[in-house]
């Protein structure tokens, strides 16, 4: 096999493992991007119930409460402009805290609670989400200093 | 005292870091053997001295010297020994004072057994070994510096993150930057060949033993980090597609790939250029982990303290170091010529099969990582790409990796036939088919997917054996080439790994119950009561320990005892898991928050085949080091016999 036939060979093969890759990539995206919006943004859009999106800002202080079997946590979530419900089922990452920053995956049930099938667990206390700072920064309440 | 002669040692070692950076390189180009001698003396000067400075932070750690920022920062005088050692690097100016020290070492090691190699060569290695360090140790010295006093000295410190406060974890950084530093020396070794323009066989047989040795390192980093996750976190899940999880497995994918490249260098002289290119990019890849894990820049559930402003840092050494390789390579690969021909099926199309998608899957990682940082930056969205992605686009392309992965080995160099290689594996193709479609109808008839993949994971334990056993019985069962048995188990190790996995993450199954003491459940056919709660007083953590009984059939079979601490000091709780393993399956038990009056919540896990992914992962770094082992590897061999493993590091 001659060197050119070789290079056609490997440009064409590369190409359809690329091509493959590129369609799985773009359908993936397409499908599985999850948005997060801050407690403002999700008041000011109508975001479909069902909808998969992240949400994130700081549990309010006083808002967590705990159903009868201790399984169930009802908490207030606020960028300090808006604040949404959120209903979580499951153990609560260690950090969870009052007062303290998180995010949140879930939907928004009909009844606008945000049903969160996910929380993330943060490792660090000090570490506040880039996005939930952001939101706080956008409702205009973000003091410097507090990381 | 002892502090500032860290100091001062780091401020020496990246003197003799720009002086080991440019003079030998001179001394290459002119041909001046005295300058270049100069390389050799000077790495392991460097080394001794970060050595020197990691030892003086260590020893303020470990006598809890509360002058030192970093030591009340992050360290506690009631804190275990092991992790007052291990707090050195569970923060940001130790951990970067970690990869100095292990980049140190690592050029001291070629200086030490690159004593075969070409004066030109490793004067060149070193020089860019030691750029390199110019980069971090600057970094540090400017912006983190480790060994900054404080006075009033404070009577106590604040104590290390509990999280960190764990076995798994205290050695995880260490592994994962012999890894990712490990890469080092193979982009020095690609951009000395760039250089030298000479890229041949005996290059790539100096290169894989370093490839090599960093890509075990990371495998077992990983792997570590994974099963810290798997028991620490508490949810059950041993990889959840986080940006800091990508991080390293960019670089370990990339790496992969370079293992396998260079073999086509070394046994056959083609693919010169690829494999110089893939160089670079495995240790930019690392960089790029180090960035993402240290800025901040994306959102993880395993951030830690950040710091955009030294993200920015490095994100500069990044651009520099990718951008400086990859121009050298635009301008210099072209003189690479050469190599020697082969058919589309032969041992070098398969390897060439093995790297289009190993980087492909690279690729799309990179992608999904760094997806979220685009689109905010293009449209202020903010985005999160998780798990779903991966399944949909990871797994997909592992598919023909998997089912090529044990094709190749029968494939022969130059030319080859296809058929009789399959035909060799047609008792593998028959198994890994059956355990599919037992595993379809059987176990789980919804996870179809999860079946194909099973069949995989046997398809590839079961036909790197018989490649194995098959050789065997050709040569008259005399042990096969170290480096051909490493492939083997690494081989099946994967396999391994790939059925942990689908065990896991396709047929466990939980309960989550909230108990009193006395309270009965069922789960799995295990009788689970709860015996009692009680508090227990740790060295720096007052805990809850629920004490949990199973039994099978009336007759007790074992007891877990979850644990949740309080940590005193942080106010911060940590929940210990307790795991019961058979190593056919883990059953994994968390404690959650209660009281004796509304009783506790307790999760149970039934995860089959949990511990194979870790046991594969080991077992895949073993077969790195059995290969490693292989005296064609040595450094200088025949003549020279020493090993090339750095383990002791």
């Amino acid at each position: 096999m001659t060197p050119k036939r070789k290079r056609l060979w490997l440009v064409v093969g590369s190409l359809a493992v690329l091509g493959f890759a590129a369609t799985l990539v773009l359908t993936a995206l397409n499908d599985n991007i999850v948005f997060f919006y801050s407690p403002t943004q999700i008041a000011e859009k109508k975001i479909p119930p069902e909808r998969r999106f992240r949400m994130g800002g700081l549990v309010e202080a006083g808002s967590v409460k705990k159903s009868a079997d201790g399984q169930e946590t009802r908490f207030r979530v606020t960028d300090t402009h808006k604040t949404v419900d959120v209903v979580y089922r499951g153990l609560l990452p260690d950090l969870f805290r009052e007062g303290q920053g998180v995010v949140a995956e879930g939907s928004l049930g009909a009844d606008g609670v945000f049903v969160a099938r996910e929380v993330l667990a943060k490792h660090d206390e000090n570490y506040m989400p880039p996005e939930v700072a952001k939101a706080i920064k956008d409702a205009g309440q973000w003091k410097d200093g507090k990381k | 005292m002892i502090p500032e002669l860290g100091h001062f040692s780091l401020i020496l070692a990246l003197a003799v870091a720009l002086v080991q950076g440019t003079l030998p390189l001179l001394g290459a180009a002119r041909g001046d053997d005295r300058l270049m001698a100069l390389g050799r003396t000077a790495a392991l000067t460097q080394a001794f001295l970060v050595v020197l400075a990691f030892a003086a932070l260590t020893q303020a750690y470990v006598t809890s010297d509360f002058s030192v920022a970093n030591v009340v920062a992050n360290s506690h005088s009631a804190k275990p020994l092991l992790y007052k050692i291990s707090g050195v690097w569970g923060n940001h100016e130790g951990s970067m004072l970690l990869w100095a020290l292990i980049l140190a070492l690592f050029g001291a090691a070629v200086a030490i057994f690159g004593a075969g190699l070409p004066d030109t060569l490793r004067a060149r290695v070193l020089a860019v070994q030691a750029l390199i360090g110019v980069g971090f140790l600057a970094f540090l010295l400017f912006t983190s510096n480790p060994f900054e006093r404080v006075s009033p000295a404070p009577l106590d410190g604040n104590g290390l993150n509990p999280l960190l406060q764990d076995p798994g974890l205290a050695f995880h950084p260490p592994l994962l930057y012999l890894g990712y530093v490990g890469f080092s020396v193979t982009y020095a070794f690609a951009i000395a060949a760039l250089l030298e323009g000479r890229v041949d066989a005996a290059w790539a047989r100096w290169v894989r033993p370093w490839t090599l040795a960093a890509w075990c390192f990371l495998t077992l980093g990983i792997a570590l980090g994974s099963w810290w996750a798997y028991y620490i976190l508490g949810w059950g899940g041993f990889w959840f597609w986080d940006p800091v999880e990508n991080a390293s497995l960019m670089p370990w994918l990339a790496g992969t790939a370079l293992l396998h490249s260079a073999i086509v260098v070394e046994k056959r002289d083609a693919l010169k250029s690829w494999t110089v290119l893939l160089a670079i990019l495995a240790f930019s890849l690392s960089l790029l982990g180090t960035f993402l894990v240290r800025s901040g820049v994306l959102t993880s559930v395993h951030a830690f303290a950040q710091d955009p402003a030294r993200g920015m840092f490095i994100l500069g050494f990044l651009l520099l170091v990718t951008g400086g390789g990859l121009a050298l390579y635009a301008w210099r690969a072209p003189q690479l010529q050469g190599g020697g021909l082969f058919q589309p099926v032969s041992r070098e199309g398969a390897l060439i099969l093995n790297n289009l998608l190993l980087c492909t899957l690279a690729a799309t990682v990179l992608l999904g990582t760094l997806y979220p940082l685009f689109l905010d930056l293009l449209t202020g969205n903010k985005v999160s790409v998780g798990p779903p992605f991966f399944n949909a686009t990871f797994v997909p392309i592992c598919a023909p990796l998997f089912a090529a992965l044990c094709v190749g080995p029968y494939l022969g160099w130059k030319r080859a036939e296809l058929w009789p290689a399959l035909m060799h594996l047609r008792v593998a193709f028959i198994a890994a088919v059956i355990a599919a479609i037992v595993a379809a109808t059987a176990i789980d008839g919804r996870a179809t997917l999860a079946a194909l993949a099973f069949g995989f994971g046997v398809w590839l334990i079961l036909g790197s054996l018989i490649e194995l056993a098959q050789r065997l019985v050709r040569t008259g069962f005399r042990l096969p080439p170290r480096a051909a048995l490493g492939m083997t188990i690494a081989h099946a190790a994967l396999g391994v790994v790939v059925l942990g996995a689908v065990g896991t993450g396709a047929w466990n199954s939980e309960l989550m119950q909230t108990m009193k003491p006395g309270d009965r459940a069922s789960f799995r056919g295990f009788e689970v009561t709860l015996e009692r709660v009680e508090n227990l007083q740790g060295p720096n953590y007052v805990a809850e320990r629920a004490t949990l009984r199973l039994s099978v059939g009336g007759k007790p079979y074992t007891t877990l005892q979850p644990e949740r601490r309080l940590f005193t000091l942080q106010r911060r709780q940590v929940a210990e898991t307790a795991i019961h393993t058979n190593l056919l399956r883990d059953l994994y038990a968390t404690l959650g928050e209660g009281s004796a009056a509304s009783g506790w919540v307790i999760r149970l896990y039934y995860n089959p085949l949990a511990p194979w992914i870790w046991l594969g992962a080991a077992l895949c770094a073993l077969g790195g080091f059995v290969s490693l082992s292989d005296r064609r590897l040595r450094i200088g061999a025949p003549s020279r016999t020493r090993p090339v493993v750095q383990a002791a590091e």
